[in-house]
């Protein structure tokens, strides 16, 4: 899903000698300070050629071919994120990052990249829009909090814009899947019947409906802890005056 | 005489107060007493321990020898509604037994209906239904008749997600290998006697480790000892291996994928597989901090590997 990624990131602190605080060493914070510096970069590229090419077309309409090669590879350059979990880099749980990195991951590749029919669809814009404002401030969060320096603009940004982005994702996210089932149905994509001699069968079909029915435990569970998250935050500004 | 006063893990506040327990008391006694004046609370949701974050203290322990004064502290956690291991054992195994057996008599609504209460024509399936079905018939007598359960209860969900899974993935299985369309296996006959000697093999093998287990504790005790190889070469496993139950139920469900060449059932032994490891991995460690002389031979579940 769109949602902005769970984990609080913690202030890495870049002394690796001080024992006393948990973290990234030296070298891990160096790294992940180029690591989110490289994907706020990519995705203010695929900002930019979305302005770009909307200006130069003057329509809303088929703008995904004009930031197609960009959106892939750092979308799927996320999935790094899982290993910095794993790794212990990042104190978020893998579970919940491999979750939300591979649903954006299932969108890109296994339905707008394999059903060419719905790349024309608006329903992809919206929810590249919202991923790409979204990943924009989350990544430069991330970066500026390892860096020691994060701006009260940029940490309220995080915790504010979801509120719009987050259901703007998800309808664009639903919107696709949708538009996209007929013709999974009629060409039998990714799809396998019997009989076979692995005694096994899969409906591609199915599985898509199966899941657009789960995000509907899911997608409140997740925009509702980001309400608290926000709360838990945001909410104490006025003690916290002093600039991180 | 003692007394003994039993606080709140969380809150601290005093929730019961004892007075004249006897010192030879044990904590399942008092886990008795505390019961009688907060009903809701049956024992076997009870968690006594002397120190609010600390451990568990057993039912076996007794009060004189645990390190406290004439009025004895404790702190108690509720661990939720709970439910015997029997019962969870019982109904997780019934559900695949039962189930299987719809998808083999193709009960309606399941398949077409041109097939409803029809048989398959290959003998491979009658076979793997004759399998599967003596797997949890085994299964359940031993739950009733040769497990001895060193805890008697387990947390209430657990049989939510216990069930979900078993029966669950009985019910995938048992669809393609009941399926109207279901292929045999490609090498036919050679394969599925291959197969059936394996899962007998396994199935004989997994017995004779929990009648060995069964037999290293004693009736209604809970004591832990190091299991060895006795007189029937089934056991002669625990040389190279902690856990031969779960190594013999990874080789039966092996022969079963075998014998049915289905993906689902390769599936189901996979996942059944790196569970099984993650437990055995867990009592070896448990096997080497307990006891000194531990043979250093054995591996937790493949010998040598793993």
């Amino acid at each position: 899903m769109s949602a902005p990624a769970m984990g609080t990131s913690k202030t890495a602190h870049s002394d690796s000698s001080n024992k006393k605080k948990k973290g990234p060493g030296t070298l891990a914070t160096a790294y992940l300070v180029i690591y989110n510096v490289v994907m706020t970069a990519g995705w203010l590229v695929i900002a930019v050629g979305l302005v770009r090419a909307y200006l130069a077309r003057g329509s809303y309409h088929g703008l995904y071919y004009s930031i197609e090669k960009p959106l892939k590879f750092f979308q799927t350059g996320a999935l790094l994120e899982i290993l910095h979990c794993a790794v212990g880099i990042v104190p978020s749980s893998v579970v919940l990052t491999g979750f939300q990195v591979m649903s954006r991951v299932f969108l890109t590749w296994a339905v707008t990249h394999s059903v060419r029919e719905v790349q024309s669809e608006d329903s992809v814009l919206l929810f590249v829009v919202a991923w790409t404002v979204t990943e924009i401030i989350r990544y430069s969060f991330y970066t500026f909090s390892l860096l020691n320096h994060l701006p009260y603009l940029i940490k309220w940004a995080r915790y504010t814009f979801f509120i719009v982005l987050y259901p703007m994702g998800v309808a664009g996210e639903l919107l696709t899947i949708y538009a996209a089932l007929p013709y999974v149905q009629k060409t039998g994509l990714y799809s396998i019947t019997l009989p076979n001699k692995y005694n096994f069968s899969f409906d591609y079909h199915t599985f898509l409906i199966l899941v657009m029915v789960s995000y509907i435990p899911l997608f409140p569970q997740l925009y509702f802890h980001m309400m608290r998250q926000r709360k838990k935050v945001l909410g104490h500004v006025e003690e916290y005056s002093k600039v991180e | 005489m003692g007394h003994v006063e039993i606080l709140d893990a969380k809150t601290k506040d005093k929730l019961c107060f004892l007075d004249k327990v006897e010192p030879n008391a044990t904590i399942g006694e008092i886990k008795s007493m505390f019961h009688k004046s907060h009903p809701q609370w049956y024992p076997a949701r009870q968690s006594i321990r002397l120190d609010p974050k600390g451990k568990s203290l057993k039912d076996e322990d007794v009060l004189q020898h645990l390190p406290v004064g004439t009025t004895a502290t404790f702190y108690f956690r509720d661990l939720g509604a709970q439910i015997s291991w029997v019962t969870v054992f019982l109904t997780e195994y019934a559900g695949p037994l039962l189930i299987y057996l719809m998808f083999y008599f193709r009960v309606p609504f399941i398949y077409a209906p041109k097939y409803d209460f029809t048989t398959s024509k290959h003998w491979v399936v009658h076979l793997a239904c004759m399998c599967h079905s003596f797997h949890y018939v085994k299964r359940l007598l031993e739950t009733l008749f040769v497990h001895r359960f060193s805890h008697g209860t387990m947390p209430l969900r657990n049989i939510f997600k216990n069930c979900t899974y078993y029966w669950g993935f009985a019910a995938w299985m048992a669809y393609y290998i009941n399926h109207p369309l279901y292929t045999p296996p490609i090498y036919g006959e050679q394969q599925i006697r291959l197969a059936l000697i394996v899962f007998l093999f396994c199935q004989i093998g997994n017995f004779s480790i929990h009648i060995a287990l069964r037999n290293l504790r004693p009736p209604g005790s809970k004591t832990r000892k190091i299991p060895y190889p006795t007189k029937n070469p089934f056991t002669w496993i625990f040389l190279l291996v902690s856990c031969p139950n779960y190594t013999y139920e990874l080789g039966s469900w092996l022969g079963f994928t075998l014998m049915t060449q289905c993906l689902p059932v390769a599936a189901f032994t996979l996942v059944g597989f790196i569970q099984m490891t993650v437990w055995a991995k867990g009592k070896h460690r448990s096997y080497l901090k307990e006891f000194r002389d531990y043979p250093t031979l054995r591996s937790p579940i493949l010998p040598f590997i793993l």
